[in-house]
């Protein structure tokens, strides 16, 4: 195994493109390293991204905040005004793993790693976050929900890596909000979860984006549930579309973690309390 | 030296007081040597090869490749473990569980093993072996396992009934009286099945050892283990060795709860040792310790209990099927032992099933069956409480057993501790605090034998007068502060004089394990008697110091004192001055004591629980939680409350999360603490502790063992508060938020 540990993005997407072997990049490691100590991954190429400095840091910019790539979940975590745009992310991604996970954990790894239970995920689906993709051939946008494309699968082809995500500046009288489904109260994976993000008009939900995850392959987005509270101050009537709507989006496995019947129904739960507390965040009463 | 265990009601100046434990500062700086932190030079790495299927014949086993390669020093099959049991079927099926011989009988089956130079090379190593598996059909649940047309396990075990081949390797009738006259009593009849998952000990440091065997067959053996002592006689009958010629020491134990009572890769480190002529070292993975080594039984559990309006229980019975894992063991027998422990009822008649399955075969943990039974009979309890309306503490005070009860598995009590810690219940403040929405409260009470058995001491005195204590029983819950206070006390010098030390098998005779809640209250006996010795052979150093008759010298404070006639003014000699002297005076000095500890006194414990269920998600969590057990007498009244806590904790996490998953192919879907989940710190409450004191009158102060009883309740306790909160009946544990909701909506 080779472990490089490049200067610029340029460098490590040259050096995923050459490989002909399995290459992984390595940010937190937190996935990685597991996985590799368990002998079910065997890299012949790990390529470091720590020491790539547009892979650091949140930075503020004229449409919203970019987040580099190796940027840990506890820096993501102390960043009042990335908490105060997207409380719903931050607390998303600051639910991986315990402390010590959070100090090197990252919210492109959660992605990348495509685990459909992602805390991440939803959350950044949710608020429209976008990922930049570079290669050696150069740089693409795409949405977040366009990335995973299944368990342990994304659309990203040899060569590329995410360098970035962006998160566009929320509009005013807007809150998110993500929750998951544990057994126990922390380290855990969720059994299932819930992100909704929504803006206000005069009180009145104007626009949401509700996500649901660990009920299907990948992350789902589902409409419906939008559109049930959308016009509407949250009434009990409209959460329980809301609920409905979650329940019947999902497709989720019969495992150890969940049954089919219990991820369907805690589904619409979690719906329903995800959007109360981004409604409240928007300042809806 | 013959000495009486009576209790004395000895005046004490440091028992019962909580000075820091002994082993603290090794343990929170990290000095502390654990089983995988001893490394010996020319180690080898052993890893071992395990069945991907729950039931299989092995047709062939093909090493040649995995031999050939570079840094490979041995491979070994069962052809490397030749049956040296002379008939003995209970070490055979130690033997076989440890590795297979000829069939795979549970997912995680050792297969083969190997020792190489590194853990990559016997990683490599393991792929290169080839094994030929013929599947044979399975059966993982233990109602299954009893039906007719069920697959076979093991082709020695017949249904003591019909005397045909069968899954049920035994069958137990206990009781008294006659429950059909019983029954007939009763004003109000209740009947309930109940069902309990499969568990784990779930002890964090993993099974590990560093083993040494050489062509003169003299071994050494460093392990983590509940008893050196047992695991030198194992591993050496196994292995074909005398046993003064194993040196088994054990290390520092990162937890054990009976898992550690077994040994698992250990007869094969020193196999692969044996071959390889080379140290090898060995540490099961969190992977092979879920798959392989524990766990506790899954049952499933029928009780019927008859009561009269006035609260009395008339008649009580019960069919109680454990599994067993692959190998017969008696785990159903100490369920219906333990079942009906705490009353005293007229008419009884528990009933064990111990039944095989395709699943690893169970290991003892923390009063072994106990816990599933009371969660069926406490359950039982409460449904009968809420049919005559009266309130489930008082019922139970009602028929709870007492000084001269008959005990539902034979004997009859003496002074028992089940009685106060009912009242203590009655009155303690958690008992009337004001539950709110969705919440719910739910009692319990539990019972364990507790035991005594084989134990010897050594008490050194040095030079400097500082003392050396070294015991034989395995230091799993802060013995050793116990001890070393016993010591103290007896001795009358301060603490921190004595340092008491556990003793390998080649420096001490015999212990049996630490297990059966033994540690403190036998070598508790034994520290005291031989601290009695030594306080004889100082008295005789004293005397000749001082030149005064042996009879005129008595001991007090930690000195020889001088008395009556002619000797009064004499100044006392201090332990110290004794000691300094010994070289001059006869040589070292000394204290010993062998003991067979009987009499271990029974325990028994209450315990209130609060719980909150979320009755959308269906999760529990556990609010408040308090814990009455009577400890006889607390030594380390610390450590005792710890017992209690940790008790209950793990009682919380078997209550409501913890559960081996098997599929329908018997293959165990949850080998890691992400899916078998123990509480974190932030799924608990904190613990609340009461300890009673009701002596042991067996024992010199009264002491009874204190480690197991407290996981006896909570299951039940847990099970009544979640039934109340949410208002249905929970049978079925755990009671993980799937199944609550379930309840809710079949309800």
């Amino acid at each position: 195994m080779r472990y490089e540990a490049p200067n610029t993005t340029k460098e490590a997407a040259a050096l995923l493109a050459k490989e002909k072997g399995q290459a992984f990049v390595l940010a937190g490691g937190t996935d990685l390293i597991v996985r590799m100590r368990l002998g079910m991954t065997e890299p012949d190429l790990v390529v470091d991204i720590k020491n790539i400095a547009s892979m650091q840091g949140v930075t503020r910019t004229a449409t919203g905040t970019r987040i580099g790539a190796a940027t840990s979940g506890a820096v993501l975590g102390e960043n009042k005004a990335l908490i105060k745009a997207w409380p719903g992310v931050v607390e998303a991604v600051n639910l991986i793993g315990s402390d010590q996970i959070q100090s090197r954990c990252t919210m492109v790894g959660n992605l990348c790693n495509a685990s459909p239970a992602a805390d991440s995920v939803p959350a950044m689906i949710a608020a429209g976050a976008k990922a930049q993709i570079v290669s050696p051939k150069g740089r693409r946008t795409v949405a977040v929900e366009k990335i995973v494309t299944g368990p342990g699968q994304t659309s990203l082809k040899k060569g590329e890596l995410i360098e970035s995500i962006t998160l566009p500046k929320p509009l005013p009288r807007s809150g998110d909000a993500y929750l998951r489904f544990i057994p126990r109260t922390e380290m855990d994976i969720a059994v299932v979860s819930a992100a909704v993000s929504l803006t206000l008009e005069r009180g009145v939900v104007k626009k949401a984006r509700v996500v649901l995850g660990a009920v299907a392959p990948t992350a789902v987005i589902v409409p419906a549930a939008a559109k049930a509270i959308i016009g509407t101050k949250l009434d009990d009537a409209a959460l329980e579309k809301l609920a409905k709507a979650c329940s019947d989006m999902c497709n989720p496995i019969d495992d150890k973690r969940g049954t089919i019947e219990y991820r369907t129904k805690v589904a619409g739960v979690l719906g329903k309390r995800a959007a109360k507390i981004a409604f409240q965040r928007a300042g809806g009463s | 030296m013959g000495h009486d265990t009576k209790f004395t009601n000895q005046e004490f100046k440091l028992v019962g007081t909580r000075p820091a434990r002994p082993d603290g500062v090794d343990k929170v700086t990290g000095r502390a040597r654990y089983g995988a932190d001893i490394s010996a030079p020319g180690q080898l790495v052993g890893l071992v090869l395990r069945s991907p299927y729950a039931h299989a014949k092995i047709k062939k086993i093909d090493i040649s490749k995995a031999e050939k390669l570079k840094g490979v020093k041995a491979v070994i099959t069962d052809a490397d473990l030749p049956d040296n049991t002379k008939g003995n079927r209970d070490l055979l099926d130690i033997l076989e569980n440890c590795m297979a011989r000829g069939r795979a009988l549970y997912d995680g089956h050792a297969v083969a093993a190997v020792a190489a130079i590194d853990d990559q090379t016997a990683r490599k190593a393991l792929k290169l072996i080839k094994v030929s598996y013929e599947k044979l059909p399975h059966v993982t649940d233990v109602d299954e396992a009893l039906k007719d047309g069920a697959p076979i396990i093991q082709d020695f075990v017949v249904d003591p009934r019909t005397k045909k081949n069968s899954n049920l390797c035994k069958l137990t009738t206990l009781g008294h009286g006659d429950i059909d006259a019983g029954f007939a009593e009763a004003d109000y009849i209740v009947e309930q099945s109940f069902k309990t998952e499969q568990t784990h000990q779930g002890y964090i440091e993993p099974h590990a050892c560093l083993a040494t065997l050489g062509p003169d067959g003299a071994g050494e053996l460093w392990v983590t283990t509940q008893g050196p002592f047992a695991f030198r006689s194992t591993c050496a009958e196994l292995l074909g060795l005398d046993i003064s010629k194993l040196k088994v020491t054990s290390s520092e134990i990162g937890g054990g709860f009976g898992g550690k009572t077994h040994v698992w890769v250990e007869p094969l480190a020193l196999a692969l040792s044996r071959k390889a002529n080379r140290p090898v070292k060995m540490v099961m993975s969190r992977d092979e310790v879920f798959r392989a080594s524990g766990p506790t039984s899954s049952t499933s559990i029928d009780v019927k209990m008859g009561v009269k309006k006035d609260g009395t229980i008339t008649a009580a019975h019960a069919v109680l099927r454990y599994h067993n894992g692959a190998f017969p063991g008696f785990w159903g027998m100490l369920g219906a032992m333990t079942s009906f422990a705490c009353y005293d009822i007229k008419n009884i008649k528990p009933v064990g099933y111990d039944v095989l399955v395709n699943r690893p075969k169970v290991a003892a943990y923390r009063a072994p069956s106990a816990p599933m039974a009371a969660f069926a009979i406490e359950s039982t309890v409460d449904m009968l409480a809420h049919k005559i309306g009266m309130k489930p503490i008082d019922l139970r005070i009602k028929n709870a057993a007492k000084e001269g009860s008959r005990a539902s598995y034979g004997p009859t009590y003496g002074p028992i501790g089940i009685g106060p810690t009912l009242d203590a219940a009655k009155n303690h403040p958690h008992m009337r605090a004001k539950l709110k929405k969705n919440q719910g409260r739910g009692m319990a009470c539990g019972f364990w034998f507790n035991f005594g058995g084989q134990t010897c001491v050594d008490l050194n005195i040095g030079t400097d007068g500082s003392v050396n204590l070294i015991v034989g029983t395995v230091d799993v819950g802060g013995s050793r502060a116990s001890l070393s206070l016993i010591a103290a006390e007896e001795l009358g010098i301060a603490y921190e004089q004595v340092k008491t030390n556990i003793g390998d098998t080649a420096s001490l005779g015999h212990n049996d394990m630490t297990d059966g809640s033994r540690g403190t209250f036998s070598s508790g006996m034994a520290t005291i008697f031989a601290a009695r010795n030594a306080i004889e052979v100082l008295k005789e150093r004293a005397s000749k110091m001082m030149d005064v008759p042996l009879e005129a010298i008595v001991w007090e404070n930690g000195t020889a004192k001088a008395i009556g006639k002619g000797h009064s003014n004499m100044a006392p000699l201090s332990l110290k001055e004794i000691a300094a002297a010994a070289p001059k005076t006869g040589g070292p000095i000394a204290g010993h004591k062998e003991v067979v500890a009987d009499n271990a006194g029974v325990s028994f414990a209450s315990h209130i629980c609060d719980v909150e269920v979320d009755p959308e998600t269906g999760s529990t969590r556990v609010i408040r939680y308090t814990v009455i057990q009577d400890a006889g007498k607390a030594i380390h009244p610390d450590y005792v409350e710890g017992q209690f806590q940790g008790g209950a904790a793990q009682g919380i996490g078997w209550a409501l999360n913890e559960e081996s998953i098997y599929d329908k192919n018997g293959i165990l879907q949850n080998p890691g603490f992400l899916d078998y989940r123990i509480p974190v710190c932030s799924d608990l409450p904190f613990i609340d502790t009461q300890i009673l004191e009701i002596p042991n009158p067996n024992h010199p102060y009264g002491v009874r063992g204190v480690g197991e009883t407290s996981i006896v309740p909570p299951l039940a306790a847990i099970g009544n508060a979640v039934s109340n909160a949410v208002g249905v009946r929970m049978s079925h544990i755990p009671m993980s938020p799937m199944r609550i909701l379930k309840a809710l909506d079949d309800a």
